[in-house]
């Protein structure tokens, strides 16, 4: 390992580093704009000079690799004056226009002109004036502002793999822009914005909103999708302006879906305040003891095997716990998690989980990805997977739909059939997987959510073994989920006990008058046409599909308004925290559950968040392990017959998938211009 | 970027036959998997092929043609100032005006330039004939003052030489390229001072 001084100090560092990063190590903060850990290197801001020995001037640290005996000064007048130098320089086409800029308080070039700027200006001539350019509507620019790091052109083309965004012309008359001004078309690109160390892309939907040290920043974790991306809700009073991305290695390094980010003005529009009873064939606005009263009156002397409930997607584990309780003292075995009629169950952790880690799909050199899109059922695995193929050349093949993922893939075939060509070796593509190093096989909902699921889950599973893609110290078998609730509830068994019926049961019985009472806890993806008769009760924070079709509403939490449990689609336990109190009347759901057992007179007992987590663990000690992994164990399951028919996607549109989304403005526009993009509009459309 | 009103006429571009074989040619020249170094004399060859400047189609049709991103295409050639995103007139003018130039009086070039062609600077004159522009140094500064025409230099240019360069273009006629001092090359204007005979050549 080569040894260099730096500043005075010796330090060994492992060969390869640059000398800005051997800085870091040793402790020394390098100012720097266009570098970034995550991208490559360009070497173009020049603020990283450092003086070197025998250097005739000073060098971009960024780009300098380390050598043996290397001596490093970062604390000189000479490189103080450089550093001045260069920032002078950057500031000569920078507006002063901090006061009215979204990045005040935030940014990059702020902070470090506070170390290094100078304190008037000796430039004399006019500054250029750069025309802003559109790029969707989720990134606003401002493009005076900018200072060419490149590091959002850097990140297009290498993380997201959209190369759009590009460098145009030259000197002063230098631009950036994406091709021909068209929309940035990524899942990822509000990323862009927190690289930006300036103010020349910022937040379109939060533009002139707050200013960063207003905002009562909460830690916690994104439920959009099953990733489990670590967050920042930023709130001020009762409402999340907006939600940052937090590092978290494992998970999302330290990116976030667009869709996680800008959802959230979801959470004003469309909530449900109050509790609501449906009186004449009309939801009338109630109290809650009205509502459970008229939740006692229908459900009291009606017979466990009549009542069934149906968690939804986005639930924390702590209230499908408390709904499970419910239901086992009132009889009834009728309970599913899986409305999508996913044929997943807890028997075998191993069987629903991403078992290889989304960490662990960046090794890979061969993937299989059966009936799932990760593109748009999760961005940042699909991240890993780009990730696979430009550092391992990842052979990529899809059975379902064709799809674009940023990376080749190859086109295996559209349904079972070929998944069991593959299975019994007589696909060319069984031999790419044999003859990988690790081989990982991705099975996605919509391989599962049908009737022969289980089927397909077993033939997946028998090739993963054919495959060897499952070995002492490798397990390449994947389920990637679309439900950020689905994994949780699974870990806590909310699925049919015995002789109980899943979702599609469920609603068949409700049709035949077999089920009186559906309890919906989020459940919104069921169509409302399913219930019969049946004396619905829906639980949850907006006023979507399942809320117009209940009998009685009882206003819950979102995601950022409750202390919740998640467990991401690897099997990660991780807890979001309460950001803002919930809307008007609404409580966290946990506790409504509660209040209701006990006007029901069947109390399940818990008195605090404590005790339901303390249950969650009898339950399951997974729940115990926060933030970690916990490997699961290896044994037989799924099988069956499977079908002819082709797969489909769970996803038709990335953008709205869930209540919140729905619920979005940014998401509709985002709808507009990308998933509409071919669709002409219409006279009393935007 | 806004594109130039010029686009509108191109609606597609490909290569010539010609031009197919002089591309195969360069994209040869780079190994398997390497074929967008070829870009710069692509984009080239596709700019001569529309008469000097490259519509945007011509840009993607390199792009398609390497299998590069267009934005990346695009990159080199609004980075190049050789590359012409507007159309240009018959004879694209380009007048030195860096330092050397300058000190051999190419401000009273660019005033006969003006006046000869009725071009303002940037700009192409109404028949269509010249398009005037000021560049920065072309190498060439042993024969200050000169300018480039296309892709002919004309050197050691007097206003009354350089007026007679424009009439002759005007006329059709394609002047003598070089030194219009009369001097070969870059030798010395008063005649050789050294090396004023080959030795051993009887």
């Amino acid at each position: 390992m080569p040894k260099l001084t730096i500043d005075g100090t010796e330090i060994e560092v492992d060969a390869g580093l640059t000398v800005l990063q051997a800085c870091e190590l040793a402790g020394k903060e390098i100012p720097r704009f266009c570098y970034h850990e995550r991208l490559s290197i360009a070497g173009n801001c020049r603020m990283c000079l450092v003086e070197m020995e025998r250097a005739p001037k000073p060098i971009a640290s960024c780009a300098m690799p380390i050598g043996e005996g290397m001596v490093i000064r970062t604390d000189t007048d000479t490189v103080k004056k450089a550093r001045n130098g260069v920032m002078e320089f950057l500031l000569i086409n920078h507006p002063l226009d901090c006061p009215i800029c979204d990045q005040g308080g935030e940014c990059d070039l702020q902070d470090q002109a506070m170390a290094y700027g100078f304190d008037r200006s000796r430039y004399q001539e006019n500054k250029r004036a750069v025309e802003d350019k559109h790029m969707g509507p989720l990134i606003k620019t401002i493009m005076t502002r900018c200072i060419h790091c490149t590091r959002c052109v850097r990140f297009a083309t290498e993380v997201a793999g959209v190369p759009e965004l590009g460098l145009l012309g030259r000197g002063e008359k230098a631009e950036i822009t994406t091709y021909l001004e068209k929309s940035l078309d990524s899942e990822l690109s509000a990323n862009v914005i927190d690289l930006c160390p300036v103010g020349a892309l910022t937040s379109k939907p939060y533009a002139f909103v707050a200013r960063p040290w207003e905002l009562s920043k909460t830690e916690s974790v994104d439920v959009l999708d099953a990733v489990g991306s670590a967050i920042r809700v930023d709130a001020r009073g009762t409402e999340v302006l907006r939600i940052l991305p937090r590092l978290n290695e494992p998970v999302n390094e330290e990116w976030l879906s667009d869709k996680g980010r800008y959802a959230c003005d979801g959470l004003r529009r469309q909530r449900l305040d109050r509790p609501y009873v449906r009186r004449d064939g009309k939801l009338q606005p109630a109290s809650w003891d009205e509502a459970f009263a008229a939740i006692r009156d229908r459900v009291q002397g009606v017979q466990g095997s009549r009542i069934a409930a149906i968690a939804g997607d986005q639930c924390d584990a702590e209230s499908m716990l408390a709904l499970k309780e419910l239901m086992t003292r009132l009889g009834s075995p009728n309970v599913d998690c899986r409305q999508d009629g996913a044929k997943l169950n807890p028997a075998v952790r191993a069987s629903y989980l991403l078992n290889s880690t989304i960490a662990g799909l960046e090794d890979i050199d061969a993937v299989l990805l059966v009936g799932t899109n990760p593109r748009w059922e999760a961005p940042l695995v699909n991240t890993r997977l780009r990730k696979a193929w430009l550092h391992n050349g990842l052979r990529a093949g899809i059975i379902g739909q064709q799809l674009d993922l940023t990376y080749p893939a190859e086109y295996l075939g559209a349904g079972p059939d070929t998944l069991t060509a593959v299975a019994r070796s007589a696909h060319p593509f069984a031999d790419t997987l044999r003859q990988a190093d690790k081989a990982a096989i991705i099975v996605g909902m919509g391989a599962l959510a049908r009737p022969d699921g289980e089927a397909v889950l077993g033939t997946a599973r028998d090739l993963a073994q054919a495959v060897g893609a499952v070995r002492q110290d490798w397990n390449g078998f994947n389920i990637l989920h679309t439900a950020a609730a689905r994994v949780g509830a699974l870990d806590l068994g909310f699925v049919p006990g015995p002789s109980g019926r899943d979702t599609a049961q469920i609603l068949s019985g409700a049709s035949n008058g077999e089920i009186d009472v559906v309890y919906l806890l989020g459940a919104d993806e069921i169509h409302h046409s399913h219930f019969g008769k049946a004396f619905v009760i829906y639980q949850g924070h907006h006023g979507d599909a399942g809320a117009h079709r209940a009998d009685v509403i009882l206003p819950g939490a979102a995601y950022t308004e409750k202390n919740g449990t998640y467990v991401n689609t690897e099997g990660r336990v991780q807890l979001g925290r309460r950001a803002a109190q919930p809307v008007g009347d609404a409580r966290e759901d946990w506790t409504i559950i509660r209040a209701l057992s006990d006007v029901l007179g069947q109390s399940i007992g818990f008195a605090s968040l404590a005790d339901v987590r303390k249950r969650l663990v009898e339950v399951n000690p997974v729940f115990d392990e926060v933030g970690e992994v916990t490997g699961a164990e290896w044994t037989d399951f799924g099988g069956g017959q499977v079908t002819d028919a082709p797969f489909e996607l769970p996803i038709a549109n990335y953008y709205q998938t869930d209540p919140i989304s729905r619920a979005s403005e940014t998401m509709a526009a985002c709808t507009r211009d990308f998933a509409q993009a071919d669709t002409a509009r219409t006279g009393t459309d935007g | 970027m806004n594109l130039h009103p010029a686009n509108a006429e191109w609606t597609e571009f490909e290569f010539s036959a010609e031009n197919l074989e002089k591309a195969k040619g360069y994209v040869a020249r780079y190994p398997e998997g390497r074929q967008q170094s070829a870009v710069m004399p692509l984009l080239d060859l596709a700019q001569r092929q529309c008469g000097g400047w490259l519509p945007n189609v011509a840009v993607e049709y390199v792009a398609s043609f390497l299998g590069m991103p267009k934005i990346r295409v695009l990159e080199v050639a609004t980075f190049y100032s050789m590359y012409n995103q507007a159309p240009v007139g018959k004879n694209f003018v380009q007048l030195c005006r860096t330092t050397p130039c300058w000190l051999r009086g190419s401000n009273a070039l660019r005033d006969t330039c003006l006046r000869e062609t009725g071009c303002e600077l940037g700009g192409t004159s109404a028949d269509g004939l010249f398009t005037v522009v000021e560049v920065e140094c072309l190498g060439a500064c042993c024969n200050a003052p000169m300018v480039q025409i296309n892709d002919d230099f004309y050197e050691d240019l007097t206003p009354e030489s350089f007026a007679n360069v424009l009439q002759a273009l005007k006329r059709g006629e394609q002047p003598k390229t070089g030194s219009q001092a009369g001097r070969v090359g870059s030798e010395p204007v008063g005649g050789l001072t050294s090396l004023t005979q080959l030795e051993g050549a009887d």
